[in-house]
């Protein structure tokens, strides 16, 4: 495939595509359909060879389904949430994730209701272009055309051909009790989309020829990679073809492939996904404000924070190919018409958003500088120093701060009624006093006190029950004043861009751990490219140790496992 | 069912060899001798069992009896259980041993009454939680195999699973909770007419032949992977279970009542928000129980590190235990042990909901068992043993409720192990290291 080729199949990503699939196959005509269906594989080749499942994220979910089906097909429902590992992604808990009864009753629902839509009558002809002779009864010739190159789709590989059979023979043997063809064709799209085939991501390997002995994702399973780490969502038609062809274990044209995928437009989805994680967005679901100590802070605000924190990260990143250090000092961002009384400006625009430049005495330093963030790590009526300090070393440095002892006495803390200790600083100082506490407190609060000018909605503030705040601040050796500060030394701080390094290994890898010589290599690369995330992120996708298979998949794979066993939590 | 038979019958025969030393009391011989029966139908009355976590402990000077056994002492922040007292049973002195792992606040004492063990990191249960455990036995015939809700937003906020990623999501919201038990696929057992749905039936063979394609995928896959999709497939065999009983007749019951459809509403941690949202949920959830949709439950009414909040106030429940200061005069913290009051409140307001449904002559409470637990002792010290805990009703017959019973700093795993046998689970050891068991409370036993 010639490169404007491959340009073309990837920019036609965004439209559904079970229509691309036509089109790359030709006319299918339903009657030819089941009895010259291409030769697949045998039931054991692909799934010949499992190192690992990763679960479905919502996102992932949610973007696969409107990348196949078209943005109109509504998913709604809700999604049992990845257990997050400690210090860890959401991708790594999601190699771990397994599905409860009640997280599976809601995918069923889920997929009833995404069939129903797919083969409705509004959007059946998209989808069905067989006519089935009689559409009360079953028509195996037809369900194949339909459901095959679907299922290929959503599990990310061909449906060998006892799958194809399998589903074809769900479509009619359910045809009895329904009495529709088209009500049947959903029950076996339903039956896909609860399939683990499509909730998990299987990981297959093969024989590494580079590594005697070792093993390497295979063809397909680098598919998957490539679209859920740069897209956020499954293969589209052209990373299928790169797979069946072989493309992606030739390191020239994986590299080709990646390439076009981080220009493609569909890298910011890519973006947003991987920094929703890094940065523990889930945790906007639990943010609560008092509405009598924050007025301000209503519903619309409080839906805006994270869209707000994802266009700056994604302007500054994306769209203007900017260095990642630059994330901590950039002035600019975005604003709607709610959150214009909480960063106290003028927003022209009654609806939308429109682009913002902070002046630079505002102190409204890159993401730091955002209500979103210092919301997010801050209590319900009052900021906090420490929480802030705390996310700024773990989320961004990737340096965990040990938890407070369990039995830790907080009474130096009082209350911040005080008259006495008007000011977080004077309260934190008093607390750690203690030496018990200011072992921690001293690698969390320097950093924290800085950002105090801010209240615990990220509303700007010089005062602090009266008393003047001062936002002098540190990290080890560096001193510096206020969010600005912070920004500048955090984007010299060479922890923050070997931590993004390494939080995009992991997110890749879904494995909560990357190998020291890996990140080093790749963030010399990522330097050399002055920070820019396309580099970070094309390394990333291209490093063949990022496809190695770790340990002896093999041994583990024939290993018993007793049903006691797994009640007992042993291996 | 084979699957019950074959327990049944090694719990025979583990009750013929050691029975008194196990005191495993036997599921079929409870309901023979103990037991009561619908009269309509004959059917036996289900026995449920469920919890109820709050976060954040008590004021244990205010909370504990001084005495045990019987007519026990009803300390202040004990009074409000006053009605219920006699259906009440109160767990002091047990305690959380720890061997070394580290005590990681709020998040140790939860997970360690319901799993037996001691988590090394925060996220994920170390293991099987035991409501899992006795739902696999007793949630079978049931639409749900178990219902878990959070009172306070947040699905993530439960201890209910099977351990390392898998964790029952929690229902948040009283009209989704209202929607997945009275919505479609609700078959009144007190309606004169019943119709299978050709649809349900068509979903149930599609479901068959799914798990007839388990072998094909598991032949290949590593001793993780496999477990993810033993999981999965058990799942599967839930879902299978719940159209199979939207495919079959239900019995009727009198005691069921289906209540009306409930509005959308706010869900937060503010806590006369979450007062509102866990009666709406109590109220929904002791009908599902009554309408037999579901015999085991897990109610969060907050998080360990309690979010709950009270309008104007700048800190939450949790930062008030650590950073209010104890009043000398009173002797606790007054602003903290507000929110312990209204914990007490829905916790009362929970049990008699499950008391004032009558079946036969018992009552919903009479026959079920409701462990109430927190994760702290004293919040202001993350304090772990003497963890408070409380069981209410009786397991139809099978518990004696309404006394204290001291564990004289004996582990809280032997609370987990005596319910679990009290609802016929067949474990005579449980818990690791430790909190490793075998002495189940006889003294709770009937």
């Amino acid at each position: 495939m010639s490169l404007k080729m491959k340009t073309f199949a990837l920019g036609m990503a965004a439209v559904p595509l079970a229509g691309l699939a036509y089109v790359a196959a030709g006319a299918i005509h339903a009657d030819a359909a089941a009895v010259t269906a291409p030769p697949a594989p045998t039931l054991a080749a692909p799934l010949d060879n499992v190192v690992g499942l990763r679960r479905l994220t919502e996102s992932q979910y949610r973007n696969t389904i409107a990348d196949i089906f078209g943005p109109d097909v509504v998913v709604s429902g809700r999604f049992e949430p990845i257990v997050r590992p400690e210090h860890g992604l959401i991708a790594a808990g999601a190699r771990e994730a397994s599905l409860s009864p009640a997280g599976l009753e809601q995918y069923d629902a889920m997929a009833r209701n995404i069939a129903g839509q797919v083969f409705g009558e509004a959007h059946r002809g998209q989808f069905v272009r067989c006519t089935p002779a009689d559409p009360k009864q079953a028509d195996a010739a037809c369900a194949s055309a339909v459901l095959t190159p679907i299922g290929r789709y959503l599990f990310r590989r061909p449906l060998t051909t006892e799958e194809q059979a399998f589903y074809v023979k769900l479509a009619g043997d359910t045809v009895g009790n329904t009495g529709s063809f088209y009500k049947s064709l959903e029950l076996a799209l339903a039956a896909m989309l609860t399939s683990p085939k499509f909730l998990y991501v299987i990981e297959t390997a093969e024989p590494d020829p580079a590594r005697p002995g070792q093993m390497r994702l295979d063809n397909y399973s680098r598919a998957s990679r490539l679209a859920l780490l740069l897209w956020d969502s499954a293969p589209n038609e052209a990373l299928l073809t790169a797979a069946a062809q072989g493309r992606l274990t030739d390191q020239a044209q994986l590299q080709t492939t990646a390439a076009a995928m981080v220009r493609s437009e569909r890298f910011e989805q890519g973006v947003r996904a991987f920094f929703s994680d890094m940065l523990l967005f889930e945790k906007f679901g639990e943010l609560s404000k008092d509405p009598i100590v924050y007025p301000y802070f209503n519903t619309e605000v409080f839906n805006t924070l994270p869209e707000q924190m994802l266009r700056t990260i994604t302007d500054h990143l994306v769209t203007r190919g900017g260095d990642y250090r630059q994330l901590f000092t950039t002035n600019r961002t975005f604003m709607t018409r709610a959150l214009g009384p909480v960063y106290q400006v003028q927003v022209k625009h009654s609806y939308g958003w429109e682009p913002y430049e902070f002046a630079p005495g505002d102190d409204r330093a890159g993401l730091l500088g955002q209500a979103g963030f210092l919301a997010l790590y801050s209590h319900s009526g009052r900021s906090s120093p420490t929480l802030r300090g705390r996310a700024i070393r773990e989320l961004l440095m990737c340096q965990p701060v040990p938890n407070p002892p369990g039995n830790v006495n907080f009474t130096a803390v009082q209350d911040t009624t005080n008259k006495a200790m008007p000011t977080a600083r004077i309260r934190l100082d008093a607390h750690s006093t203690d030496a018990v506490c200011s072992g921690c407190h001293k690698i969390t609060d320097p950093i924290g006190l800085s950002l105090e000018r801010f209240d615990g909605i990220g509303a700007f503030r010089t005062t602090e029950n009266g008393a003047a705040i001062d936002t002098d601040g540190a990290i080890g050796a560096a001193r510096f004043q206020g969010a600005e500060g912070l920004g500048r030394t955090l984007a010299a701080d060479p922890q923050t861009t070997q931590c993004v390094t390494t939080r995009a290994i992991e997110y890749a890898t879904g494995r909560n751990e990357a190998a020291d010589s890996l990140v080093e290599g790749i963030e010399k690369g990522f330097a050399a490219d002055k920070y820019t995330i396309r580099s970070l992120f094309l390394r990333v996708a291209t490093a063949p140790e990022a496809y190695q298979v770790p340990g002896k998949p093999l041994d583990d794979a024939v290993k018993h496992v007793t049903m006691a066993a797994i009640r007992q939590g042993r291996p | 069912m084979a699957f019950d038979l074959s327990r049944r019958t090694a719990l025979k025969g583990l009750m013929n060899g050691s029975a008194i030393a196990v005191g495993v009391p036997l599921l079929d011989v409870f309901l023979d001798t103990n037991g009561t029966a619908l009269a309509a139908t004959g059917a036996p009355v289900p026995v449920r069992f469920g919890t109820w976590f709050w976060g954040l402990g008590v004021n244990p000077n205010r909370f504990f009896p001084k005495g045990s056994g019987a007519d026990y002492d009803l300390p202040p922040e004990l009074m409000p259980i006053k009605d219920l007292q006699k259906k009440i049973s109160v767990f002091k002195q047990f305690n959380v041993p720890l061997d070394g792992a580290p005590n990681l606040p709020h998040a140790t004492g939860g997970p360690a009454v319901r799993t037996g063990r001691a988590i090394l990191a925060q996220g994920g249960l170390p293991g099987e939680s035991l409501d899992v455990t006795i739902s696999d036995l007793i949630g079978k015939r049931s639409r749900f195999a178990s219902l878990e809700i959070s009172s306070s937003g947040d699905p993530r906020n439960s201890l209910s699973g099977r351990g390392g990623g898998n964790l029952n999501p929690s229902e948040v919201a009283p009209s989704q909770l209202y929607a997945r038990i009275f919505g479609t696929g609700f078959k009144d057992p007190n309606s004169a007419t019943f119709t299978p749905d050709p649809q349900v039936m068509a979903r149930r063979s599609v479901l068959s032949a799914v798990t007839e394609q388990r072998q094909a995928l598991e032949q290949s896959v590593g001793a993780a992977d496999k477990q993810k999709l033993d999981q999965y497939f058990t799942s599967i065999r839930q879902l299978e279970n719940q159209l199979d009983v939207e495919l079959t007749k239900p019995e009727p019951l009198q005691a069921c009542v289906v209540p009306k459809a409930v509005a959308d509403r706010p869900v937060n941690a503010e806590i006369d928000t979450v007062m509102k949202n866990h009666e709406l949920m109590t109220d929904l959830l002791v009908m599902a129980l009554a309408c037999d949709q579901t015999r085991v439950f897990n109610m969060m009414f907050n998080n360990g590190a309690s979010s709950l909040t009270k309008v104007g106030s700048t800190i939450t429940h949790h930062q008030l235990t650590h950073e209010e200061v104890l009043d000398t005069t009173l002797g606790y913290q007054p602003n903290a042990t507000f929110f312990l009051t209204k914990i007490m409140e829905a916790w009362v307001y929970f049990a008699k909901a499950l008391d004032a449904v009558k079946e036969g002559d018992r009552t919903l409470l009479d026959n079920s068992l409701v462990m109430a637990h927190s994760e702290t002792e004293f919040a202001k010290f993350h304090t772990i043993d003497n963890l408070p805990v409380l069981l209410a009703g009786s397991a139809g017959g099978r518990v004696r409720s309404g006394i204290c019973v001291d564990g004289k700093g004996s582990p809280i795993s032997r609370i987990g192990l005596t319910v679990q046998q009290a609802m016929g689970v067949a474990v005579d050891r449980w818990g690791t290291k430790s909190m490793e068991t075998n002495r189940a409370i006889t003294e709770g036993m009937a």
